[in-house]
């Protein structure tokens, strides 16, 4: 075991993981946000939106991340040349760091697989609930609002740790693309000083404290919602 | 979208003809192997997944100690990294044993690599799944079956293992879709020649990304959408027994 | 019950025996194309410069070759772990290198060029790059030496898995430069994409970075191997074979190939 690399590639570590617990945490924020509606429409919308809704999950959920990240990424990108004026009017566009197209994939990833579940969580909301709440003369907003959407949410939520832990690990996929992630650190230790196991092993470690923070972090949260057992 | 297409109104590329100048018989060829290195290493996944499951629910001290660490590991660390790593120690390791038996080092091809890496990884949640399952079969049947003189052995296999595999397939079933998807993992390692590998290959030799990550990706989605529609006939079969109220 | 335990150790043992490979030399190579040197085309066999070469010398040392893909940011190490027993894939020899593994005789050299927008400034230097982004394929030669030369004057790099993808966001406009071979580019600016860019010229040697040639890595401890590649190269070349091989690809003029005597 050699560890002599690691004093020098720390700080390209800690900018890395950065990079990575940025990706997480806004591609879960905004994801769960979208979530909500795409989950919504599947139980509650016109045949077009849930057809377009089901078949966006579908996609998200069975097919590997790493093809919607490269569809995405490289796939827009050998689009470019092909539309006239691009490289004229939309240099900024083009110029977009593949960080952001990365984003947007683990985003809308984790709002595939969140959605199915917030479809689920609508469905089990027991139908007396909701006609009650109409029953008090609640428009249909209303009842979205005050009755159905929290109590699917607060059904969600036990599931939330399992699913963030699940997109934590997803997370090295960010690699395959030209973005400096944690995972792209350690493999350029590795070309680097050539050792084959030492970053990877350095690398684990990270990843299972920070499965083990997400764990505790959630089991405290979940020790705040009232729930009736 | 027309953009997508090959200039001239014809609606099949020719990239993605069969034959020498097109690329469908390599996507298919890769679907194929993504298929087999998919279900070889979900056989090897459940053929662990068993002992790790007995191990941590009957097993003494040590034996719960290891398959702990097992899953505990496993289950904390990014598939990807598992595959990097467990793509050089485990071949290491397989040529060390192949030295010491006398059979010389053995080559250990990528897409043999690939099956025994994800089915390791796979033998941990598989061992959940399964220790899942097995908690879940009424205590009563299990005492039933000691009362008659069954062995430990014996109960296992007549009783709790007929009797835990319809709580277990809905696991399964999730981690056979999951390791499909998985098998595209194995590009990092450069071996395999999965679908993936052979979308990138494409992609690159003909500079039509979006049109190969787009066909790629139809590929998956048939392959996990016939798995679905497959698994929940068969969750339907093992579960006939089954009271519909259960 | 019986049948599915069986079934499953069947099937575990089918996996393990079926596809252990035996040949008689394996050598490694980058699993992401590199036209004009080693690539799989559409019928899925390899093809290349290099792949013939490779041929051509295990047919000197009468011996049977495969070529196995692997991703290139780990193949020293898979080398090292033993996972083939030789590196057939223009692998620069340089310094750093060759503190981990042995090289043989070098069998081809050429020289590594920026290329650029055509029209772009040809007279460059580190402070053209000012800036600008430059892509490289990680963990080669050439990488190394955008991060000494053109990183410390202001220019800021992108690292991709393979060739093919640099030359992807070249095209894409996602980066203004791209440092790499000069024969490994050539198909690529040769093709109907590539019009759109042209190789503004070669940079300046250095030769610890960059390396004095491609040569067969090989293991350390395999000294005999190496010796026998060596003889291999040297009555390859003899009769003219890498020299047919470069006019076949219409690469003449461009590499300097292993020399003859």
């Amino acid at each position: 075991m050699r560890w002599e690399w690691l004093p020098k590639y720390l700080p390209n570590l800690m900018f890395g993981l950065g990079i990575t617990l940025q990706i997480l945490v806004i591609s879960v924020v905004v994801g769960f946000l979208l979530a909500i509606p795409v989950g919504l429409s599947q139980v509650n919308g016109s045949r077009f939106s849930k057809t377009i809704a089901g078949g966006f999950c579908s996609y998200i959920r069975g097919t590997p991340l790493l093809t919607q990240i490269w569809l995405l990424y490289y796939g827009i990108g050998s689009l470019f040349p092909l539309i006239p004026g691009m490289r004229e009017n939309y240099m900024w566009l083009i110029r977009l760091d593949a960080y952001w197209y990365v984003l947007l994939a683990f985003t809308l990833s984790f709002a595939g697989y969140e959605a199915e579940i917030m479809r689920g969580a609508f469905l089990s909301v027991p139908k007396g609930e909701l006609e009650a709440a109409r029953a008090f003369g609640m428009n249909s907003g209303k009842v979205l609002r005050r009755v159905w959407l929290p109590s699917a949410v607060l059904k969600v939520l036990p599931t939330l740790a399992g699913e963030v832990i699940g997109q934590l690990k997803s997370t090295p996929l960010i690699f395959t693309v030209p973005v400096m992630d944690m995972m792209s650190v350690t493999s350029k230790i590795r070309q680097d000083t050539y050792l084959t196991y030492e970053p990877l092993l350095f690398l684990a470690a990270i990843y299972l404290i920070l499965t083990f923070f997400i764990t505790r972090l959630f089991a405290y949260f979940e020790s705040y919602i009232p729930v009736r057992r | 979208m027309v953009a997508v297409f090959q200039p001239g109104g014809n609606m099949i590329p020719e990239v993605l003809t069969f034959g020498r100048t097109g690329f469908a018989d390599e996507l298919l060829r890769g679907a194929l192997m993504t298929v087999y290195i998919a279900a070889a290493a979900f056989m090897l996944g459940l053929f662990l997944g068993q002992f790790g499951a007995m191990a941590k629910l009957y097993g003494g001290p040590i034996s719960r100690l290891v398959a702990g660490f097992y899953t505990t590991v496993i289950r904390g660390i990014p598939e990807l990294v598992l595959i990097l790593f467990l793509f050089f120690a485990g071949t290491r390791g397989i040529s060390a044993v192949g030295q010491a038996v006398g059979y010389g080092p053995i080559q250990v091809n990528g897409t043999l690599a690939a099956i025994l890496v994800l089915g390791f990884v796979q033998g941990a949640y598989s061992t959940e799944v399964f220790r899942g399952a097995i908690l879940a079969v009424p205590i009563g049947q299990i005492e039933a079956a000691r009362a008659f003189g069954m062995s430990r052995f014996q109960t296992f296999y007549r009783i709790i293992f007929p009797a835990m595999l319809p709580n277990a397939i809905p696991g399964l079933a999730n981690l056979w879709l999951s390791v499909i998807k998985d098998t595209s993992l194995i590009v990092v390692t450069g071996a395999g020649g999965e679908l993936f590998q052979a979308t990138k290959t494409a992609a690159g030799f003909t500079k039509r990304y979006f049109l190969f990550y787009l066909v790629s990706g139809i590929i998956y989605l048939v392959l996990t959408l016939t798995s679905n529609f497959l698994l929940v006939r068969l969750e339907r079969y093992v579960r006939r027994s089954q009271s519909k109220l259960a | 019950m019986k049948r599915f335990k069986t079934l499953l150790i069947a099937a575990a043992a089918f996996a393990a025996f079926s596809s252990v490979a035996m040949a008689d030399i394996v050598f490694g190579t980058d699993a992401a194309p590199y036209p004009p040197f080693t690539s799989q085309n559409a019928a899925g066999e390899w093809e290349g410069w290099e792949y013939e070469a490779m041929l051509g010398v295990c047919a000197e040392m009468n011996e049977k070759c495969t070529m196995v893909p692997i991703a290139w940011d780990g193949i020293i190490p898979a080398l090292l772990e033993k996972k083939f027993d030789g590196i057939f894939g223009s692998m620069a020899m340089n310094d750093k290198r060759k503190l981990q593994i042995n090289f043989s005789e070098m069998y081809y050299d050429s020289t590594t060029v920026v290329i650029g927008p055509k029209g772009g400034e040809k007279n460059f230097t580190p402070e053209t790059f000012n800036g600008k982004t430059i892509g490289i394929q990680a963990g080669t030669s050439n990488a190394n030496y955008v991060e000494k030369y053109y990183v410390p004057t202001g220019a800021i790099v992108k690292a991709y898995k393979g060739q093919d993808e640099v030359n992807a966001d070249l095209l894409a406009g996602r980066i203004d430069f791209i440092v790499a071979d000069a024969v490994a580019l050539k198909p690529f600016l040769d093709s109907s994409e590539g019009a759109c860019c042209d190789v503004l010229g070669a940079v300046p040697m250095d030769v610890a970075i960059l390396g004095n040639g491609v040569g067969v890595g090989l293991r350390k401890e395999d000294t005999a191997l190496l010796e026998k590649i060596n003889a291999a190269i040297k009555a390859f070349a003899n009769k003219g074979g890498f020299e047919a091989l470069s006019k076949k690809y219409k690469l003449e003029g461009l590499m300097l190939t292993a020399a003859k005597g």
